[in-house]
C-alpha cells in the first residue's frame, strides 16, 4: 500500500502503555426515533484512545462514523437520543453531566472539526471574533489577551499575516485556510481529545496533504489525542495509529493500523482495502464489493454484512455476531474472520 | 464603501429622472394638462394665463424643462381647492405621514423579530403555534376594518384612547412638528400607528420565523455550539446577524408599502397627513395635489431604496467587499 | 435544533399508485386547520350565490323598507314578524341580507378581476418566457416596476384617472394583479422549457402554441393556482378598501365595503353593528381563503413531498 510521505512515522512515540486512555466509550447505542422507524445510528460502539494517540475511524457513509463523533460531543438533537452505555473523558462521565457541564467541556476539553469550512465558519461574522468568542466562553480573560491568544493559534497553524486575517472575513480565505483556522480554534483551548470529522474530504488532494501532516505535527507537540473519522483509507494509513472500521453502526474490526491494514479480518476491511485503486493490478478489473449498504431502517437479521460477504453462512442469518478478541486487541465482530 | 455609496447614489438620480419623465408624460402628453393643472372654474383670461406660466403652448421638451424647474422649485401648480402651492401643502403634511409611518414600522419591528424567532426556535410549542396562527389573521384583516374595531373597542367601548385627530403637536429640533413628545400626542398615535403596523408585524413574525428555522439548520449553528458557546450567545450573534440581512432588505423595501397603506389609517382615524389629502383631492378632483403626491412618493421610495441598498451592504460582508474590488 | 439525521430511504412505494388528485385531496384534507378553512368558504360561497333564497329581506327592494325599522340593535323584532338578526341599517334593511348581497357582490368582483388578471398575467407570463430575447425583458421590466409599488397606491391613481364605477374598479384590480401571475408563470416556465419533455415536443415539431397550452402550461400550474387563490383575498380586501374610502364600487353595487363605510359614522354613537357584521362576513372569507391557500401551497410543493 502506498503511504503518504510523512517527516513524523506513525507508531513512533505512540500506544502509551501506562498512563490511563484519555477516553473510554463503552456500549455506546445512539438510535434516531423517525416517523419511519427507529435507526440505530450507532450500535454498541466500544473503543478507546490513548493520550496523544491517533485513531482512524473509517467507514463508508451512513456506517455510522460521524455520528459516533456527535454523540461524544452531546450533539444529537431530537429526535436523535444517546439511549446506552458510557463515555468517559479523562475520568468524567459524559453522559451523567448535565447540559451546562457538558457545554463547558465542548470547544474546552474536547472540540471537534468539521468537513466543509465554509459551512461550518460564520459568514457574517469577522474570524477574530469568532475565534475570541471559543475563548471566552470557557475562559474569562480580556479581550485583548484572548485575541493574542487567538493570533499565536493563528500562527501555529502556519497563517501568515495573522494580523490582517484576524480582521477577516471567512469568504477572503482559501478553503485550505479556512481549515487552519478550524484546527487553530479547536486547538485554542487546549483540549485533551480533538474528533476530526472528514476534515479534509472537502479540500483539494495538494491542501489535504498539507494538512494532514500539521495535524499529525500539532497533535504530537501538544500531545493531543486525535479521533479522525474517514471514509479514506490511505488517510488512514498515513496517520493513526490506532484504527475502528465501521459498518451499519457497529465497528466491526478495531486494532493497530499496521495490524488492520496488512491482516485484516473481516471481510468488508478486505473488500475495502482490495477497492483502493492502487492496490489493484493494471489493466485487470478494479475489485468491487458487491451489492450496496443496506438501508438502516431494514437492516438483515443477523450480521449486517451478510448479504454482501462471500463468506456468509447460516450462521450469520441467525444472530448479528459478537467481538472477537484476537492479538493485540485487535478485535473483529465476525463468525468467519479471515484467517492471519 | 465610500465609492459604493456615490455610485448608489447617482443611480438613484437618474431613477428619479426616469420617473420624473413618466410622471411628466402622464400628465401632459397623455392626460390633458390644461384639465389636471388648471382650475376647471378659472375664466378665460385666467386660463390664458395659466397656460402662457405653465409654458403649455411650447414644444412637449421645453415643457419637460419648465416641468422640472418647477419641481425643483417647489412649483408644481396651486391647488385648485386650497388655492395655495400643491406641493407646499403635501410637504406640509408629510411630518405627519411620516411619523404616522415610523411609529407603525418601530411597533412592528420591536414586536415582530422577538415573536418571529420565539416561534422559530419553538415551532411546535403553543406559543409558535398561537404566534403563527395570530400572523395569518394578521395579514388577512383588511387594515381598515382592523381600525374601525380599534376605534369601537378603545375609544367607544373603554374610552381609553381618542378616536380621530391628531391631538396637540410639539416641534422637534424646533422645526419638525411630532406627536410622540407629548403625552396627549401619544394617546392621539397609538391606535393609528398599532393599525398600520398589523400587516407588516405578520409579515415579519412570518419571515424570522422562516429564516430562524432555515439558520438553525446550517453548518456554522452546529460549530458554535461544538465550540461550547452558550445558547443565548448562538441564537443572539450567530443565527440573528444571519437573519437580519434579509430582514433588514425587507422592512426598508416594505417601508414604502406602509406609507402608501397610511392611505387607509389616516383616512379611519382622520389622521391630517399627505394620504388623507390625497382621498380628498381625489374625490375633489384637486388634480395639481395629486400630481404633486405622486412625485413625493416617487421620490421617496427612490430614496427608501438607497438606503436598503447602503444598510444591506453594511450588514453582508460578503457583498461589501466584491463591490469594491469589481 | 441543527439535527444530523442519518440517511434514511425513500417513502414507500404504495404512494405512487395514487392519481395526483386524489394525492392532492387527501394531502391536503390531513390538515384539521385547512379543512376547517375549506369548511368555512363552501359556506360562505353558497351564501353569497344562494343570497336571494335565503336573504329575510331584500335589502335592496325599497318597497319591502321602512326607515323607522332604521338603526334597530341585533336581535330586534320586525314589523312584519321576522326578526332582524344582526341589526338594521340606517335605512331599515336588515343587516343579515345586506350582507349575503354584499357578499355576493364582493365575490363576484373579487372573482372576476382575479380570472381576467389570470388570463393576462399568463398569456404574458408565457410570451416572455417562451419567445424570451427583448420580448421578455421589455415585459419582464414592466412587471418589476409595477411590482415595486404599493398596490393601493397604483388602484387609487388609477380610479383617480379613469374616473368610479364597477367596470373600472374591476379594471384597476385587473391592472394590480397581473404582474404577479406573468411573473409566478414565467419563472415556471423558465424552469419547465429546461426540461426534456419540452425537448421532445419540440423535436416533434408541434406548432408553438400547442406545445404552450399542452405542455408548458398545465405544469406550470401548481404554483399559479396558490398565488390565484391569494390574490382572491387580496382583490376582495382590496375592492373592500376601495369602496370604503368611497372610491370603490357605486352604491348601486353595495358590497361589504360600502356596508361597512355606511355604517362608519354610527360607530362613534355606539351603533356597531352596522360597521361590524359586514366586517365579520369580510373577515371570515379572507381567512377561510387564506388557510385554503396555505394548506394549497404546502400540499403543491413538491420539494415537501418527501
Amino acid at each position: 500500500m502506498t503511504m503518504p510521505a510523512n517527516d513524523v512515522a506513525p507508531g513512533a512515540g505512540t500506544a502509551p502503555e501506562v498512563l490511563p486512555p484519555v477516553l473510554t466509550v463503552e456500549g455506546l447505542r445512539t438510535h434516531f426515533f423517525t416517523k419511519a422507524g427507529v435507526v440505530k445510528a450507532v450500535d454498541d460502539v466500544s473503543f478507546t484512545v490513548g493520550r496523544g494517540e491517533v485513531l482512524g475511524l473509517v467507514g463508508e457513509s451512513g456506517s455510522g462514523k460521524s455520528m459516533t463523533g456527535y454523540s461524544l460531543m452531546g450533539l444529537i438533537d431530537p429526535p436523535g437520543r444517546i439511549v446506552d452505555g458510557r463515555i468517559v473523558l479523562d475520568g468524567i462521565d459524559l453522559r451523567a453531566l448535565n447540559a451546562e457541564q457538558l457545554r463547558h467541556m465542548r470547544g474546552n476539553r474536547v472540540a471537534m472539526i468539521f468537513q466543509d469550512p465554509m459551512m461550518t465558519l460564520n459568514p457574517v461574522l469577522r474570524i477574530d471574533v469568532q475565534m475570541i468568542e471559543a475563548i471566552l466562553a470557557h475562559e474569562p480573560v480580556g479581550k485583548a489577551a484572548a485575541r493574542a491568544r487567538a493570533r499565536e493559534a493563528l500562527v501555529r497553524v502556519g497563517i501568515p499575516s495573522p494580523d490582517e486575517r484576524l480582521e477577516a472575513y471567512p469568504h477572503q480565505f482559501s478553503g485550505g485556510m479556512r481549515q487552519r483556522v478550524a484546527i487553530a480554534i479547536a486547538l485554542l483551548n487546549s483540549p485533551d481529545l480533538i474528533i476530526a470529522d472528514e476534515p479534509t474530504t472537502a479540500l483539494d488532494v495538494t491542501i489535504q496533504g498539507q494538512i494532514l501532516y500539521e495535524m499529525q505535527k500539532l497533535t504530537r507537540e501538544t500531545g493531543t489525542a486525535l479521533i479522525w473519522i474517514t471514509h479514506d483509507l490511505s488517510v488512514v494509513a498515513g496517520l493513526a495509529d490506532r484504527v475502528c472500521v465501521m459498518y451499519a453502526g457497529r465497528i466491526v474490526e478495531q486494532g493497530t493500523t499496521e495490524e488492520v491494514l496488512s491482516h485484516p479480518a473481516h471481510p468488508y476491511t478486505r473488500g475495502l482495502l482490495d477497492s483502493v485503486p492502487a492496490n489493484n493490478e493494471r489493466g485487470q478489473r478494479l475489485k468491487q464489493i458487491p451489492g450496496m449498504t443496506p438501508s438502516m431502517l431494514e437492516l438483515p437479521p443477523g450480521c449486517p454484512f451478510r448479504e454482501r460477504c462471500t463468506y456468509a453462512t447460516v450462521e450469520c442469518a441467525a444472530s448479528p455476531p459478537s467481538v472477537a478478541v484476537g492479538v493485540q486487541g485487535h478485535t473483529v465482530r465476525c463468525f468467519h474472520p479471515l484467517a492471519a | 464603501m465610500l465609492v459604493f455609496i456615490i455610485r448608489r447614489s447617482m443611480q438613484s438620480v437618474v431613477v428619479l429622472l426616469i420617473m420624473s419623465l413618466l410622471v411628466f408624460v402622464g400628465v401632459f402628453a397623455i392626460g390633458n394638462p390644461i384639465d389636471i393643472l388648471i382650475n376647471p372654474q378659472a375664466d378665460q383670461i385666467d386660463r390664458e394665463r395659466a397656460i402662457a406660466a405653465l409654458g403649455l403652448d411650447k414644444p412637449l421638451w421645453e415643457q419637460y424643462l419648465v416641468f422640472l424647474k418647477g419641481a425643483l422649485t417647489g412649483d408644481l401648480g396651486r391647488s385648485f381647492v386650497h388655492a395655495t402651492s400643491a406641493l407646499g401643502l403635501i410637504l406640509e403634511r408629510m411630518p405627519a405621514t411620516m411619523e404616522l409611518a415610523i411609529a407603525a414600522m418601530v411597533i412592528a419591528v420591536t414586536l415582530g423579530i422577538p415573536l418571529g424567532l420565539w416561534a422559530g426556535l419553538r415551532p411546535n410549542g403553543i406559543a409558535g403555534r398561537t404566534i403563527m396562527a395570530g400572523s395569518i389573521l394578521g395579514f388577512s384583516l383588511p387594515t381598515f376594518w382592523v381600525g374601525l374595531m380599534l376605534i369601537m373597542v378603545f375609544s367607544v367601548m373603554l374610552g381609553w384612547l381618542p378616536s380621530t385627530g391628531r391631538g396637540p403637536t410639539t416641534l422637534l429640533f424646533g422645526l419638525i412638528p411630532v406627536s410622540f413628545l407629548s403625552w396627549e400626542g401619544l394617546r392621539h398615535l397609538i391606535l393609528p400607528a398599532t393599525n398600520l403596523a398589523l400587516f407588516k408585524l405578520a409579515l415579519l413574525i412570518r419571515l424570522t420565523r422562516a429564516g430562524t428555522r432555515e439558520s438553525l439548520l446550517q453548518d456554522y449553528v452546529k460549530f458554535a455550539r461544538a465550540k461550547g458557546l452558550s445558547n443565548s450567545r448562538v441564537i443572539g450573534v450567530h443565527v440573528l446577524r444571519n437573519i437580519l440581512i434579509p430582514i433588514v432588505t425587507v422592512i426598508g423595501l416594505e417601508f414604502g408599502s406602509v406609507i402608501a397603506f397610511a392611505i387607509v389609517t389616516e383616512s379611519v382615524f382622520a389622521w391630517p397627513g399627505m394620504g388623507k389629502l390625497l382621498i380628498d383631492s381625489i374625490n375633489l378632483l384637486d388634480r395639481p395635489v395629486i400630481v404633486s403626491y405622486l412625485l413625493v412618493i416617487v421620490t421617496l421610495f427612490i430614496f427608501i431604496n438607497l438606503i436598503v441598498d447602503v444598510l444591506y451592504s453594511a450588514l453582508d460582508p460578503r457583498v461589501r467587499l466584491t463591490d469594491s474590488k469589481g | 435544533m441543527s439535527t444530523v439525521l442519518p440517511e434514511t430511504p425513500a417513502a414507500p412505494a404504495e404512494r405512487a399508485a395514487e392519481s395526483p388528485f386524489h394525492r392532492i385531496a387527501t394531502d391536503f384534507l390531513s390538515n384539521p386547520v385547512a379543512v376547517v378553512g375549506l369548511g368555512m368558504l363552501m359556506l360562505v360561497v353558497l351564501a353569497a350565490v344562494f343570497a336571494p333564497l335565503i336573504s329575510p329581506q331584500n335589502p335592496y327592494d325599497l318597497s319591502q323598507l321602512d326607515v323607522m325599522d332604521g338603526r334597530l340593535p341585533p336581535g330586534s323584532k320586525s314589523p312584519t314578524g321576522g326578526t332582524f338578526w344582526l341589526g338594521t341599517d340606517d335605512q331599515g334593511r336588515d343587516m343579515l341580507s345586506a350582507i349575503f348581497y354584499g357578499l355576493r357582490i364582493s365575490l363576484a368582483v373579487g372573482a372576476t378581476a382575479t380570472v381576467l388578471a389570470l388570463i393576462i398575467g399568463l398569456s404574458a407570463g408565457l410570451t416572455a418566457a417562451y419567445v424570451g430575447g427583448k420580448t421578455e425583458t421589455v415585459i419582464m421590466r414592466i412587471v418589476d416596476i409595477q411590482l415595486s409599488f404599493p398596490a393601493i397606491l397604483i388602484a387609487l391613481i388609477l380610479i383617480a384617472v379613469l374616473g368610479q364605477g364597477t367596470g373600472k374598479v374591476i379594471a384597476a384590480l385587473v391592472t394590480i394583479q397581473w404582474a404577479y401571475y406573468a411573473r409566478t408563470v414565467r419563472s415556471a416556465a423558465l424552469v419547465e422549457k429546461r426540461k426534456e419533455y419540452m425537448e421532445a415536443a419540440r423535436c416533434l415539431a408541434l406548432s408553438p402554441l400547442r406545445i404552450v397550452f399542452r405542455h408548458l402550461l398545465p405544469n406550470c400550474l401548481p404554483p399559479m393556482i396558490v398565488v390565484a387563490t391569494v390574490q382572491v383575498a387580496g382583490a376582495i380586501a382590496l375592492e373592500a378598501t376601495l369602496s370604503f374610502l368611497g372610491l370603490g364600487l357605486p352604491i348601486t353595487e353595495p358590497s361589504l365595503g360600502l356596508l361597512i363605510a355606511n355604517g362608519y359614522q354610527y360607530l362613534l354613537s355606539g351603533k356597531y353593528w352596522i360597521s361590524f357584521f359586514p366586517g365579520v362576513a369580510l373577515l371570515l372569507t379572507i381567512v377561510s381563503i387564506n388557510l385554503v391557500a396555505d394548506q394549497l401551497r404546502d400540499v403543491l410543493n413538491p420539494r415537501l413531498q418527501k
